[in-house]
């Protein structure tokens, strides 16, 4: 299904043109009105003229978050205070957040973009859609909310948190659409459970599970537990929110929203261009934003594209669900280690609740990685044996994916924290004082 | 003839015990026999109670990891070597002990020996031909 088929199965090579068009305007744009980038773009010589193919978007100068705070708050706005009409800010967990603004033109393609990805997992305006995302500061929730709303649903602004009234809205409410993160979908899953409400006194039948990565493995799980059909969408909010790009029904990667970005792969390390197919970090160049217009932003995402046509028929290209973030990766004993690695394999897992918390620490200049899980089968209490056999069975499962030996520690059932948001599963003590 | 025990997941933290005992006692469950063994990370708690099946109820509300599994229950004199006689037995017939535990009550002069085997069946039935003495889940009511 589509929300505007026309520009959604474009061929490639109008779609490509266009892109080029938008980019030499955005260029022109940020040079104009963005003190940042008039400097930036002077210092490397690029002019919307020296854009001529696509591929000459590899001359203009990456941006960083890190150039968002340098310019906090409002430094890289491109518009003057009176054609903003919204600011949302992500949660900075370190230092102070960054703060990004949109003109009503920004909300009005903002929401038809998460249109675009709703209507591409199937919903339609017959559904009821239960957005458990917090409302806030946080892009999530409004972002989806509008796109929902445009789309014709019927919208639930529950928020996130009190999960006892998630799960009886869902019931009572007759909600067909979720959205959350999928460690919180997992979690309103079990509170449901407990509460004596089974998938049959459900309607729901779509959820779009988002803000955080969410492996396979953990799908199922989600899958098992609600009875939807699980969809995974993209975003952030230095480019928008969520609407950067989302699954299809095939779910063989997510489309991106090629009209409004312009995406590419960089190699982390060098930032060369890497081509169509191979791994690296995303980059990505809103072609339309007028509020706050970043050029080739870093968005230390690991993924591939494949401009391959879908079953779906859309010529959008696809980016792979992502694989782990530069920033999240974990060096430990000097191995990189994606946390998501990690989750696939305890989510595989028989026998333990696909919760897991990861403990670092430092001994004599070692690293330690302590991985505990939720013990979820009683019948493996008979023998000390069998608990045994499944606590190895996992650290030789992580070794082989991980090339790093871990301990592994079996947990009582819901000892591990659950989230309401993004669920934060990494204890670092490894730069604590004594060690 | 069988018994029912408990198994219990605990960690080895303080206060995992606690939340076990504390839940079973509310509830006016007595604890008849008791064993537990632990590893560096984890110990497994073995209860032998006077309703297993409510016992298991309370202890999955609050959230742990329980099973129900039949073990087999011999009353034996409290006198030396009278323990022998079972394990003998057994022995001959080569049936494996997994592991087993003992308890006393104030009544009568037996001790009760809690065993878990690899045959149920033909353990109890080669014990009680021998003319030892079972018990069974109303026993352990009434013991």
């Amino acid at each position: 299904m589509f929300f505007q088929k026309e520009i959604e199965t474009m061929p490639r090579k109008k779609l490509e043109e266009l892109q080029l068009e938008r980019l030499r305007h955005q260029v022109d744009f940020c040079s104009r009105n963005v003190p940042f980038y008039a400097k930036r773009l002077a210092e490397a010589g690029v002019t919307p003229e020296r854009i001529k193919v696509l591929s000459d978007a590899q001359y203009i100068p990456l941006t960083t978050k890190a150039d968002i705070r340098d310019n906090y708050p409002y430094g890289l706005f491109a518009v003057p205070m009176k054609e903003i009409v919204r600011i949302h800010a992500s949660s900075g967990t370190t230092g102070k957040p960054t703060v990004v603004g949109y003109t009503k033109r920004d909300l009005d393609n903002w929401s038809d973009c998460v249109a675009r990805l709703c209507a591409a997992v199937g919903v339609t305006d017959e559904d009821v859609a239960q957005i458990a995302f917090g409302y806030g500061l946080f892009t999530g929730a409004l972002g989806l909310h509008y796109g929902l709303e445009k789309l014709g649903c019927a919208v639930i602004p529950v928020s996130s948190g009190n999960t006892e009234k998630q799960a009886m809205l869902l019931k009572d409410f007759g909600t067909t659409t979720l959205i959350s993160t999928p460690s919180y979908a997992m979690y309103i899953s079990e509170v449901a459970r407990e509460m004596g409400i089974a998938r049959k006194d459900l309607k729901l039948r779509i959820g779009l599970f988002g803000s955080e990565g969410c492996t396979n493995e953990l799908r199922q799980k989600i899958e098992q537990g609600l009875g939807v059909f699980s969809t995974d969408n993209y975003g952030m909010s230095e480019l928008m929110g969520p609407g950067v790009s989302g699954e299809c029904v095939y779910r063989n990667g997510l489309h991106i929203n090629e009209d409004h970005f312009l995406a590419e792969i960089i190699d982390p390390e060098t930032g060369i261009p890497r081509e169509p197919g191979e791994e690296g970090e995303l980059v990505i160049t809103p072609l339309t934003k007028e509020g706050i217009p970043l050029l080739r932003y870093r968005t230390k995402d690991i993924t591939r594209l494949n401009l391959e046509p879908c079953a779906c028929g859309r010529t959008f290209a696809r980016m792979e669900k992502v694989s782990g973030r530069s920033d999240d990766m974990l060096k430990i004993r000097g191995v990189n280690v994606f946390p998501s690695q990690i989750e696939s394999v305890i989510a595989a897992i028989k026998g333990v609740a696909p919760h897991y918390e990861l403990i670092l620490t430092r001994k004599n200049y070692t690293d330690y990685l302590e991985v505990r899980v939720e013990l979820s089968d009683a019948s493996l209490l008979e023998h000390y044996g069998e608990l045994d056999n499944l606590r190895n069975t996992i650290v030789s499962k992580l070794q082989t994916v991980l090339g790093l030996k871990a301990k592994v520690t079996l947990a009582a059932p819901s000892s591990i924290r659950r989230y309401e948001g993004k669920a934060k599963r990494i204890i670092d003590k490894r730069n604590e004082s004594g060690l | 003839m069988a018994i029912n025990q408990l198994s219990i997941f605990l960690e080895n933290k303080p206060g995992t015990l606690v939340l076990v005992t504390d839940a079973l006692g509310r509830a006016g469950i007595d604890i008849r026999a008791m064993s537990l063994a632990d590893t560096q990370d984890f110990g497994i708690l073995r209860l032998i109670v006077g309703d297993a099946k409510a016992a298991k109820e309370i202890l999955s509300d609050i959230g742990c990891v329980v099973s129900i599994t039949q073990v087999v229950g011999v009353a034996v004199a409290d006198t030396p070597g009278a323990l022998t006689e079972v394990t003998r037995l057994l022995c001959e017939h080569g049936i494996n002990i997994e592991y087993m535990y003992a308890f006393l009550t104030s009544r009568g002069s037996s001790a009760y020996v809690v065993l878990r085997v690899n045959d149920n069946d033909r353990a109890s039935a080669l014990l009680s031909e021998s003319g030892i003495q079972l018990i069974d889940e109303s026993d352990i009511k009434t013991l």
